[in-house]
């Protein structure tokens, strides 16, 4: 693998975790439990789409056949989509939102505190503007988990529900490969290993507030990161691509 | 299960440059400080709006009653003493 | 004591054109008034979010979905601004919200119909929000002062609103063959309904002269249609769209468009429930308000909970 394979693929992996999770949110829109929040997730979600578009605009800058990062989000199948699977997992009830929120946020925090000392330019600007949007969604989904979490007992049980149903897609947030261990070697990607603990220790401490148990050790899924996804996918991209693949020449 | 909520009432005051006044922007509806300042930011700040903002739940305002408009705003109308231009400078004096 | 507490008096402030604040006197009728255009107004703003949430998921390039999702978490935020502005008036938002779930409060008839085409997301960007756009600038003076303020407000935010929906139907209007035939289709579908917005003619209309004495309503409903109707024709022909109506001209002597009639058997069979979206548009939100509620009691609760341990420490 070239430098260029790897750095192009990299930016798919990050555009395309955007993208998912940006969708899923968008999904709440017209459904959250009371206006103020309907705002809240459509804001989380355009700051998604917007980082997305960045990291496809530049994977296709990378690549270099004058692809726009529209044909890279409307004309890829999903075999070469990347994103973690947690970032497609349905967005269940609030809580269910809230703990995939939690998990990848906190992931996302130190991820991008470190990739915004990237050698590669543009992902560290990319890095700088996503960091400040983050922190923000890391408050917003610890503070609701910390609420749901010591809440009712209603509240309390679907929050420990969702903490323990996404569990085993939290581990895939952790893999390394060949992809970034070569642009590592290079001071471009992040290390992954030092932020599982880091990860693993502001979750606890956000569960042991919302008085929630946090899960055992236990099999991860894993796939992504080979283009092998969970079903849901499929029926995210064939609604998210359907006007571009019905009409092929149209331009929008 | 309880009665059905939407949470209270906060006022939402935004200061849109730094230096200026906090000036009233409408409410939000929120069950704690935290979530009233997500929610206002969410609300009165998509467009750059603001670099501060201040908030209270709606029921510690205290207004003036509009019965006593008369007691409380009439009597400083005739204090003209007040504005600089009540006063008459000798011609010629500067910076003043 | 004082005479300020008649209804004359309040007239005579609305003459010379005070606003209204929410602790002034006022008369009972303007307090109904106000709750219902406010809490109606309200109600279509977070309805409306529906029938362009259909097509976020959907929409064909990133650029236009951010721009659809900003304009709809917009329209959730004018939701919001008029239902604070309802509540100075002394009724709750748990209230409001239960009217319109009884069918006692009521929303704009238009959003009770389908978004269908991704074309019908720029027909309701440049008619619906252009439609209202004309009355929400005339409602930017009305006499109540929070309601006034909303406006204020929601008219800054609604000015890309129609210009969104605008560059949509123009871009298809230049696309292919499909494209124009979407871009008409959605024409066809929106043009009247965007109409009938403004509601009856001003000799059907019910509540029309108090809330013109009473300076809720600047202008009339068929003052406001025409507003509409002159900008608006000229702006489809240089796109290239029809107007579906034949007798649509352009009258020499009033200096505006006349039009054909209007089918208010529809309009009123829409409003009485038989629209294609009534109680679709109902259910959605009634479920989703009642999955929410273990949310907001969580957050009740947690609040409660947090209060009686401070009290402890302290
Ligand atoms: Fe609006
Ligand atoms: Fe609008």
């Amino acid at each position: 693998m070239t430098q260029k394979e790897a750095l192009f693929q990299y930016c798919l992996r990050l555009g395309d975790n955007a993208l998912i999770l940006g969708h899923r949110l968008s999904e709440w829109c017209s459904r959250a439990p009371f206006i103020e929040e309907d705002l809240a997730l459509t804001n989380m979600s355009l700051d998604m789409i917007g980082r997305a578009q960045a990291l496809l605009k530049y994977a296709a800058e990378v690549e270099g056949s004058g692809k726009t990062e529209d044909d890279l989000a409307y004309r890829r199948p999903e075999p070469k989509y990347f994103n973690h699977l947690i970032t497609e997992q349905p967005n269940g009830d609030f809580a269910h939102t809230i703990a995939r929120q939690l998990y990848i946020s906190t992931f996302e925090y130190y991820f991008y505190s470190d990739l915004e000392k990237s050698k590669d330019k543009t992902l560290a600007a990319i890095a700088s503007k996503a960091i400040k949007e983050v922190k923000y969604h890391l408050q917003h989904a610890a503070d609701w988990t910390i609420r749901l979490g010591d809440g009712t007992e209603e509240s309390r049980n679907r929050m420990q529900k969702a903490i323990s149903d996404l569990w085993m897609w939290s581990g895939e947030l952790f893999e390394m490969d060949e992809v970034e261990n070569s642009l590592l070697k290079d001071g471009i990607a992040v290390d992954l290993i030092p932020i599982k603990a880091l990860w693993s220790n502001h979750i606890k401490q956000v569960l042991t507030e919302a008085t929630l148990n946090m899960p055992e050790e236990d099999y991860m899924q894993t796939g992504s990161r080979k283009g092998i996804h969970t079903e849901n996918l499929g029926h995210i991209l064939s609604e998210m691509q359907y006007l571009q693949r019905a009409y092929p020449d149209a331009k929008w | 299960m309880a009665k059905d909520t939407q949470l209270d009432l906060w006022e939402v005051f935004i200061q849109s440059k730094s230096g200026l006044p906090y000036v009233h922007a409408g409410s939000v509806h929120a069950s704690d400080a935290k979530m009233a300042m997500q929610n206002a930011r969410d609300t009165y700040t998509r467009r750059g709006e603001g670099t501060s903002i201040w908030l209270l739940p709606s029921k510690n305002i205290v207004a003036s009653n509009p019965d006593d408009n008369e007691m409380l705003f009439d009597p400083s109308n005739d204090k003209v003493y007040r504005h600089p231009t009540f006063y008459v400078m000798p011609e010629g004096a500067k910076n003043i | 004591m004082h005479n300020e507490h008649t209804n004359q008096h309040f007239q005579l402030r609305i003459d010379n054109g005070e606003y209204i604040e929410a602790k002034d006197y006022m008369p009972d009728g303007y307090r109904k008034h106000l709750i219902r255009q406010i809490s109606q107004h309200a109600h279509s703003e977070v309805i409306g979010m529906q029938p362009e949430g259909n097509w976020i998921t959907r929409a064909p390039s990133l650029r236009s979905k951010q721009i659809l999702l900003a304009k709809i978490q917009d329209e959730g935020g004018h939701g919001l601004y008029l239902y604070s502005a309802a509540e100075t008036l002394g009724i709750s938002r748990v209230e409001l919200i239960d009217q319109l779930h009884s069918g006692k409060a009521k929303y704009s008839n238009i959003f009770n119909y389908p978004a269908l085409n991704w074309a019908d997301i720029g027909a309701i960007g440049w008619l619906v929000d252009g439609a209202a756009i004309v009355n929400q600038v005339s409602l930017q003076r009305t006499s109540y002062g929070p309601y006034s303020r909303a406006m204020v407000r929601i008219c800054k935010e609604e000015s890309f609103h129609q210009r969104q929906g605008y560059e949509i139907m123009a871009n298809m209007m230049k696309g292919t063959k499909e494209q124009r035939e979407m871009a008409q289709d959605a024409m066809n579908r929106w043009w009247w309904p965007a109409l009938m917005m403004f509601g009856p003619h001003d000799t059907d209309s019910p509540h029309s002269s108090d809330a013109v004495k009473w300076k809720i309503k600047r202008e009339t409903n068929d003052e406001l249609r025409q507003k509409f109707i002159d900008k608006t024709v000229q702006q489809a022909e240089i796109i290239g769209l029809t107007i579906p109506d034949k007798d649509l001209k352009f009258n020499e002597k009033t200096g505006h468009y006349d039009i054909g009639k209007i089918n208010w058997d529809e309009f009123h069979r829409v409003i009485n429930g038989n629209g294609p979206c009534n109680k679709q548009r109902m259910e959605h939100h009634i479920k989703y308000h009642n999955e929410g509620a273990w949310v907001r009691e969580a957050a009740e609760a947690y609040k409660k909970k947090r209060l009686a341990k401070q009290l402890e420490i302290a």
